[in-house]
């Protein structure tokens, strides 16, 4: 085929499209896949019991900030890099320092808190299963983003799986905390952050392969 | 490309055709010795866009959006093709090198940024940096001074950096 020939064909068949499109196409996905993960959170796990008393604590607030945090920034950062051309180094830059600054927060709290106290701040009363649940809950969110990534023309899958990873990690955390009763830094520090981490490398190996066109 | 996007099909056709020459230049200068990919990695390149096009941003610049495409689908191509190993490694940093825009596209951009400025000052950089003629040679043809073109060239590159300056957003080639 002639290129000329291509390109009369293309302009024949053009329809308007939206720049919203694909915006809107992964924030239809993400919330689906947001609804069913706190749907399982809400049936199988069920809210803490203490929901009213903890609110007046500081650290009820900060679980949800940050893990709200990580995973808007993360989303940001895969809707940028769906576009080709347009970079998200700032976005992800974010990321690690949020990351960063919550565990020098946390290694302060820990520091500063009596010698007997600190194996209870590590570890809580859910080390093994807190991560397990989050990795667990971010399935369905996992599902959401690549499916809405797959709208855009991300040109760099991997990269671009990874920050959806990290996102459906972060919000599903987001989730969990409305279940989990934990309340020290440090932990959360540690069993809410690996979680992300390794929705995230999930998220770059399903990317690769998912996220390509 | 707004036009495009809105469904203006005349507008789309020219845009495609000015594009095409863009991508064959890319394509010849990055093919080496495979030029016969070159037409058909154009109008993979072309079709990508068109497929994809509600994923360019209309507030980011279009060269970039057009050229982080081409790149791809080279990519693309070569892992097809399974000829990665046939590029020298210095040029394989050059391929995923993510500033490396093409100066034919960029070029696109700078003349947007040239439409700013007073058009006489703007036809000089035009003489002088595009089209490499020496201050002499460009002030013959509009009648000045050597030295006058000088000054205004370097003024309307100040002029030039100060508008980039205020409208660059770190996206900007």
């Amino acid at each position: 085929m002639r290129t000329n020939d291509l390109i009369d064909a293309l302009s024949e068949r053009l329809e308007p499209v939206s720049p919203r499109a694909p915006l809107l196409r992964l924030g239809v996905w993400v919330g689906g896949g947001a609804v069913v993960s706190a749907i399982l959170m809400l049936t199988v796990l069920g809210l803490r019991p203490d929901m009213a008393s903890a609110m007046d604590g500081m650290m009820f607030w900060t679980k949800f900030a940050y893990t709200l945090a990580l995973g808007g920034l993360a989303l940001w950062a895969a809707e940028r890099l769906g576009r080709p051309g347009v970079r998200a180094k700032l976005q992800l830059t974010v990321v690690v320092v949020v990351v960063a600054l919550f565990a020098v927060l946390a290694t302060g709290q820990l520091m500063m808190a009596p010698a007997p106290m600190r194996h209870h701040m590590l570890m809580g009363d859910s080390a093994p299963i807190c991560p397990c649940l989050i990795l667990a809950l971010s399935v369905p969110l996992l599902v959401g983003t690549v499916m809405g990534l797959r709208g855009f023309a991300p040109t760099r899958p991997m990269l671009t799986g990874l920050a959806g990873g990290l996102a459906a990690g972060g919000l599903a955390a987001f989730v969990y905390a409305f279940s989990c009763n934990e309340s020290a830094m440090p932990f959360v520090a540690i069993w809410y952050t690996l979680p992300v981490l390794a929705a995230g490398l999930a998220g770059a190996v399903v990317g690769r392969f998912a996220l390509r066109w | 490309m707004l036009e495009s996007l809105k469904g203006d099909t005349k507008a789309y056709a020219r845009l495609l055709a000015e594009l095409t020459r863009h991508l064959r230049a890319y394509y010849a200068r990055r093919l080496g010795d495979a030029q016969d990919d070159a037409e058909d990695l154009v109008q993979d390149t072309l079709i990508a866009m068109h497929r994809r096009r509600d994923s360019y941003d209309p507030k980011q610049p279009l060269t970039a959006w057009v050229y982080a495409i081409a790149r791809y689908r080279l990519i693309d191509h070569y892992r097809r093709r399974k000829v990665r190993s046939a590029v020298p490694l210095e040029d394989a940093a050059e391929l995923f090198a993510a500033d490396d825009i093409e100066p034919a596209m960029a070029r696109r951009d700078v003349s947007k940024l040239l439409d700013k400025l007073p058009p006489a000052r703007a036809a000089l950089i035009r003489a002088t940096k595009l089209e490499g003629l020496s201050n002499a040679e460009a002030g013959e043809r509009v009648g000045l001074s050597e030295g006058a073109v000088k000054v205004n060239v370097h003024r309307g590159l100040k002029a030039l950096g100060k508008a980039r300056g205020a409208e660059g957003d770190g996206t900007a080639p």
